[in-house]
């Protein structure tokens, strides 16, 4: 099973590299972009066929390892 | 404690690097100090010679640098490993008041793990980050002199006058210091945490480029509620001499951190 994992600033977080992106597209004429949120994806392929468990794992990998819960959220996708 | 007994260990992983620097400065002053590397600390494919405990030591540093590649998040794999393998060890030993430093990459190594801001006393290390150290607000590499009110004393800067601004220079991307709210900075002002707060040459809290990273209420350092844990973004070591300073003194700003360190050590133990 593989799990998509994206790991994105909450809400009122500064996304300095958003707004750095931002500013550059505009600079480069796209003047019609709004916003820019930088988030970050690992896809975990994970030796389970039981989504439950899955889930669970990828979970628990979140709230070690790969987000701050004071400035990022997860989501959690599976996948086949 | 005998200046001679005390030992230091400066942590070591793959892309840490300035434990060199870090060594040295306190060799300098008298004391035993050498870079371990953290795998001395548990693995047994290390020849027993170069094994470790942290109970060999009387002081551990996390210095600067890039540990495990800034991977995932500044700090964050290094902190990972710190507790799948020696946060029992950390805990008692943080308890006992030994000392513990996080410079740079250190102090998100010290954030990410959870041993700062270190409001309970009796629970050194919580389960979960409590603040973070995330991308600066110029969305850049910030390396330059910076300028540090000394607010608040801890064992690392207890020889130093309360006031006196002192110049470490930063060098960080990720070093905008991000509360989850405003209660955090309540309890850290209270218990007297904040060590540090960048300032402009007149020594007011102001802005970009004298907060180099956009930190909330110009933090640069902070120590636990105890005292004995400290970590702080800019780099002592680097000013740890007074010509890299471009002064004719022996000793740099960064030297008072070293030597109150040990001062407690001699004291204390």
């Amino acid at each position: 099973m593989i799990a998509e994992v994206f790991i994105e600033l909450k809400e009122g977080v500064m996304d300095a590299e958003g707004e750095a992106v931002k500013k550059a597209l505009r600079l480069l004429g796209f003047k019609k972009v709004r916003k820019v949120s930088s988030v970050k994806v690992y896809r975990i392929e994970i030796d389970t066929k039981n989504k439950e468990e899955a889930e669970r794992e990828v979970k628990e990998m979140c709230e070690k390892l790969l987000a701050n819960p004071v400035i990022q959220n997860y989501k959690i996708i599976l996948k086949e | 404690m005998e200046l001679e007994e005390i030992r230091v260990a400066v942590l070591r992983i793959e892309g840490t690097n300035c434990e060199e620097e870090t060594v040295k400065a306190f060799k300098n002053l008298g004391v035993n100090a050498e870079a371990v590397h953290l795998k001395q600390f548990y693995s047994d494919t290390i020849k027993e010679s170069e094994q470790r405990s942290l109970f060999d030591y009387h002081c551990l540093v996390i210095p600067g640098g890039f540990s495990a590649g800034d991977y995932v998040r500044a700090g964050a794999i290094l902190s990972a490993r710190l507790k799948s393998v020696l946060r029992r060890d950390l805990e008692i030993f943080i308890r006992e008041g030994y000392p513990v430093l996080g410079i740079c990459n250190g102090f998100q190594v010290l954030v990410e793990l959870g041993a700062l801001p270190g409001f309970d006393e009796d629970k050194p290390i919580s389960e979960k980050p409590q603040m973070a150290l995330t991308v600066n607000e110029s969305a850049r590499f910030e390396c330059r002199p910076s300028l540090l009110k000394h607010e608040n004393k801890c064992v690392f800067t207890n020889l130093l006058d309360l006031g006196r601004i002192v110049m470490f220079p930063v060098a960080h991307a990720e070093g905008r210091v991000v509360f989850p709210n405003d209660e955090v900075l309540d309890r850290l002002v209270e218990n007297r945490q904040i060590v540090f707060r960048y300032v402009d040459e007149e020594g007011k809290y102001a802005g970009y480029p004298w907060n180099p990273n956009g930190s909330v209420f110009n933090i640069a350092g902070i120590c636990n509620v105890k005292g004995n844990v400290f970590g702080l973004m800019p780099h002592p070591e680097r000013v740890f001499w007074g010509y890299q300073q471009g002064r004719d003194d022996v000793y740099g700003d960064g030297a008072i951190v070293f030597k109150s360190v040990i001062d407690y050590l001699k004291k204390n133990f």
